[in-house]
């Protein structure tokens, strides 16, 4: 029992977080900057943070992750790390030769209290960017918020740095993907394909995080979100925000700043929020909702339709991310399963509310929590105190579905110990055929593994 | 990227191995904007410590040093787990402002309650020294409140490489070294330095001396407990493994108990021989020289015949070795050697002059050696020299397989043992199963070769 020391009773705590389910902003920032194309991301402190997020990347992706850092001394901690980053930017366009520098700050460049902006301003000033290349910023003090926040950051950043108006609108939507799988992005480009509507996706993963095996080292692989697309995004009939946590921040700027409207839309995970993306891209672009996708969803009606009987009234536990939790958590309700305990350690108040309008009459005694110690041990002594038919999160809940023998499935961030996330999306549709798959699956492995020879079913 | 440069300041960190005169710049701080492989002061502390699984172990920041370091090393314990956990201050903004010491002595207290740990080690992240917060006050309040040590382990990750984490580390168990009782220790008796019970290596090692008669009185840090740790100053020799890591304990341990050490490798057969025998030869006694010399004999004469097979495909092949630790590529030289092998790079995160000098010596003219390399020299140097094997860790896996080359882990997230007699016959297997992979005729990298021909 790995969990060995997990009380049953819960008791609050104050000052304490233990198996957290959340991680620091810098990743975040990271992960996004990872989805223009031609970008180095650039981690302003100490070199650990730099080799810890690159190293979670790396077991999540199974890619080589690329990323500098400011390599921090005593000495630029107390200086302050201006000559730290200005010499790297030096280096970086030297030897690197990206087209971006994407530079994100950590606890310690925040609290010495080094001003990024002004910094970054004075290596443009020096000559230390070169003619058509770009450095761009965005603050991720780690002690707030979480992971996703410093993806909404940077992400925001993109806007602030590229997007322009013209005064000519652009037939073409703007969709800010949030924190989602490179097949996931690939995904949400192929739907606006298939439905004849011109995208600007950003950050966008696929072609960079789910290169192919080519026997050569790629260091900025052919994908990402280009400079004149952002620059473009600008002039957009229309915005898209997947995701309130991850992607609300940019495309408000982009609204400000460029005048270009929006709506905020949850992550398309499942059937009604898929139908809200399908609806408002349809509705944005002006086009009709294709045969192609009207039979896509109604090949995911069909499935749950033949197999409502193993979904009903089955008890679920999931944790992760809010933006991805908000549309798992109607997708389950849809289903007919009972979500009965959901964690996340990113803060936030709209979390709880949405999750109980959500849930409403159906599981109103349902466990919520996010923010400060809303953590995977909180989680499991829910599950001990009432335990589920299904797990559902990133790999850090398989101590708990070892422990508690349940039925897991993985999804979320990080997955260190399974493939298929960065090729299959979960979004979309066709995401949530393979979803539904998934948590057949398990369903009817432990089915088929717990029922007694004489009831033991052939046909499922 | 066949015409990458080199920077300027790294060149004197590389040498080709061409009859140059050997300079190599090493030890130096990484240059600001590289894509280091390196990490941080905490992360070396971390590691060192983690295995001990009777203490609690709290990391004093924002959440993400904790969530990165959470079950992350394949150290076995034999006992209590509380070592795979991750407890974590998660300090917020205003713990920032206000400073972070009330939060961390509640946290340690309700921590220690909870698991009645036998010891707590407390580790400072970048932030902590920043903030104000007087971590060796609150640690030495609840040290006497609960009646345990608490001790603050200073890795405020900035503070130099990871090396400086080790030696952080080391201090923390010198406060712990010379505590215990240490009567009834045997006269032939040793301490275990510097193995962390990977896939249970400790074990297999500690066995090794058992069976000569030798008696093991702490294993630090592999499967390591609090009160052996206490009573270490008891063993008349520390064996030292992982000298990156250890020696400045075996240091301040023989200077301050006068116990000597040895630097050994459990790593292929014949450093592990060489161990054992060192051992042996350090006490002199004849009855454990007889036993030692049947256990090694018994070993290889056990083992050798399964390696015949995978030598037989791996002679002439090229190996890349990029580790953390220069000592641990000292035995991957010899070990690859061992299966008819040729090692064409070898490069570390942390080695100093005298082990790159060391390498020189061992490798061959041409060898290519590398203090601090980023991914561009390496993918570079490794396509230049043709290798069919590269050997590191978990930021190195995923480039060598993109270049369509064979690799295998030699980092802490192993769960085979590579280390000892039957750790040579695993390595064999695993670099065997690697380079000899199907997969490779489907890479475009294969397709040139063979089209070549």
């Amino acid at each position: 029992m790995l969990l060995k020391h997990t009380p049953v009773e819960i008791k609050e705590r104050k000052a304490l977080t233990v198996n957290p389910a959340k991680t620091c902003q810098p990743i975040g920032a990271m992960y996004a900057a990872l989805g223009i194309h031609g970008c180095l991301p650039h981690s302003h402190g100490s070199q650990g943070c730099c080799a810890y997020h690159r190293s979670a990347l790396t077991r999540h992706y199974k890619e080589p992750i690329m990323a500098s850092t400011s390599s921090f001394t005593e000495g630029s901690s107390v200086f302050g790390g201006q000559a730290n980053l200005i010499q790297a930017v030096d280096n970086i366009f030297t030897i690197y030769n990206p087209d971006i520098i994407a530079v994100h700050t950590t606890c310690l460049s925040e609290t010495i209290g080094d001003d990024v902006n002004q910094i970054c301003q004075k290596a443009r000033d020096d000559g230390k960017v070169p003619e058509g290349k770009y450095l761009i910023h965005t603050n991720t003090p780690s002690y707030v918020g979480s992971h996703i926040t410093g993806f909404a950051n940077m992400t925001k950043s993109m806007v602030k740095y590229f997007s322009e108006s013209t005064g000519e609108e652009i037939n073409q939507v703007n969709v800010i993907s949030g924190w989602v799988e490179p097949s996931d992005m690939r995904e949400i480009k192929r739907i606006a394909k298939d439905m004849g509507v011109k995208i600007v996706l950003f950050p966008d993963t696929s072609d960079v995080l789910d290169a192919p095996q080519t026997g050569k080292h790629v260091f900025y692989p052919k994908g990402g979100v280009t400079v004149p697309e952002l620059k473009s995004a600008g002039d957009s009939k229309f915005t898209l925000a997947l995701g309130r946590f991850t992607s609300e921040a940019a495309a408000k700027e982009l609204e400000n700043k460029c005048g270009v409207k929006y709506t905020s839309l949850d992550l398309p995970i499942g059937i009604s929020a898929t139908d809200r993306f399908i609806a408002a891209l349809s509705k944005a672009a002006g086009v009709k909702v294709p045969d192609i996708i009207s039979a896509e969803r109604g090949r995911l009606v069909d499935i749950i339709t033949d197999m409502q009987q193993y979904f009903y009234n089955k008890k679920v536990a999931l944790f992760g991310d809010p933006d991805h939790l908000i549309p798992l958590t109607e997708f389950l309700v849809a289903l007919d399963m009972r979500p009965v305990h959901i964690v996340s350690g990113t803060p936030g108040k709209e979390f709880e509310k949405r999750i109980r309008e959500i849930l409403g009459d159906t599981v109103p005694d349902a466990n919520v929590k996010n923010g400060a110690t809303a953590d995977m041990l909180l989680l499991h002594q829910w599950i001990k105190n009432e335990p589920v038919d299904l797990l559902l999160g990133n790999t850090y809940g398989k101590y708990i579905a070892r422990d508690e023998d349940i039925p897991f499935v993985r999804m979320g961030f990080p997955i260190l110990d399974r493939i298929g996330h960065s090729y299959f999306p979960i979004t979309g549709y066709t995401g949530a055929m393979r979803m539904l798959e998934k948590i057949l699956g398990v369903l009817m492995d432990r089915q088929d593994r717990d029922s007694l020879e004489e009831s033991f079913e052939l046909v499922m | 990227m066949n015409s990458i440069q080199i920077l300027e300041e790294r060149k004197s960190q590389i040498h080709c191995n061409n009859g140059e005169p050997f300079d190599i710049k090493c030890e130096k701080h990484s240059i600001a904007g590289s894509v280091s492989q390196r990490a941080c002061v905490f992360c070396g502390s971390r590691v060192v410590l983690y295995p001990i699984a009777d203490a609690l172990h709290l990391i004093h920041g924002p959440i993400g040093c904790a969530a990165y370091t959470w079950d992350i090393r394949g150290s076995l314990s034999s006992g209590p787990e509380l070592h795979r956990l991750s407890f974590s201050t998660d300090l917020q903004e205003n713990n920032i402002i206000f400073g972070g010491e009330k939060k961390l002595y509640r946290a340690l207290c309700e921590l220690i309650d909870r698991h009645d740990p036998n010891a707590a080690f407390v580790y400072a992240t970048c932030i902590v020294g920043i903030i104000g917060d007087d971590m060796d006050a609150v640690c030495k309040r609840v040290s006497a409140e609960k009646n345990i040590p608490v001790i603050p382990v200073h890795s405020e990750g900035f503070k130099g490489t990871k090396k400086d984490g080790y030696r952080a580390a080391c201090e923390a168990l010198a406060c712990l070294v010379g505590t215990g009782q240490t009567d009834s220790i045997s006269p032939y008796s040793i301490n275990i330095l510097g193995d962390f019970n990977i896939a249970g290596e400790t074990w297999m090692v500690k066995n090794y001396y058992e069976s000569m008669g030798v008696e093991v009185v702490a294993t630090i840090t592999g499967d390591g407990r609090i009160a052996d740790i206490q009573r270490a100053h008891g063993a008349k020799l520390n064996v030292v493994q992982c000298s990156g890591s250890m020696m400045y304990l075996a240091k301040i341990m023989e200077e301050k108990y006068g116990i000597p050490f040895i630097r050994v490798s459990y790593l292929g057969i014949e450093d592990t021989s060489a161990a054992l025998y060192n051992v042996a030869q350090f006490f002199g006694n004849e009855e454990i020289l007889t036993k030692t010399d049947n256990l090694i004999t018994a070993e290889v004469s056990r083992i050798t015949p399964g390696l015949d097979k995978y030598k037989n495909k791996l002679t002439g092949k090229k190996a890349a070795i990029y580790v953390g630790g220069a000592f641990k590529a000292f035995s991957l030289i010899k070990t690859l050697n061992c299966l008819g092998m040729k090692t064409v790079l070898v490069g570390s995160q942390t080695g100093n002059k005298d082990d790159y000098r060391k390498l020189k010596e061992m490798c061959e003219p041409g060898t290519v050696i590398i203090d601090d390399a980023n991914p561009l020299e390496l993918s570079r140097f490794v396509l230049e020299k043709n290798v069919d094997i590269f050997i590191g860790g978990v930021k190195e896996r995923p480039l060598a397989y993109k270049l369509g080359i064979g690799f295998c882990d030699h980092n802490h997230q192993r769960r085979i043992t590579l280390a000892g007699f039957e750790g040579m016959i695993n390595f064999a297997k695993e670099v065997y199963s690697s380079v000899l992979s199907p997969v490779w005729q489907f890479t475009p990298r294969m397709e040139k070769e063979r089209s070549a021909l």
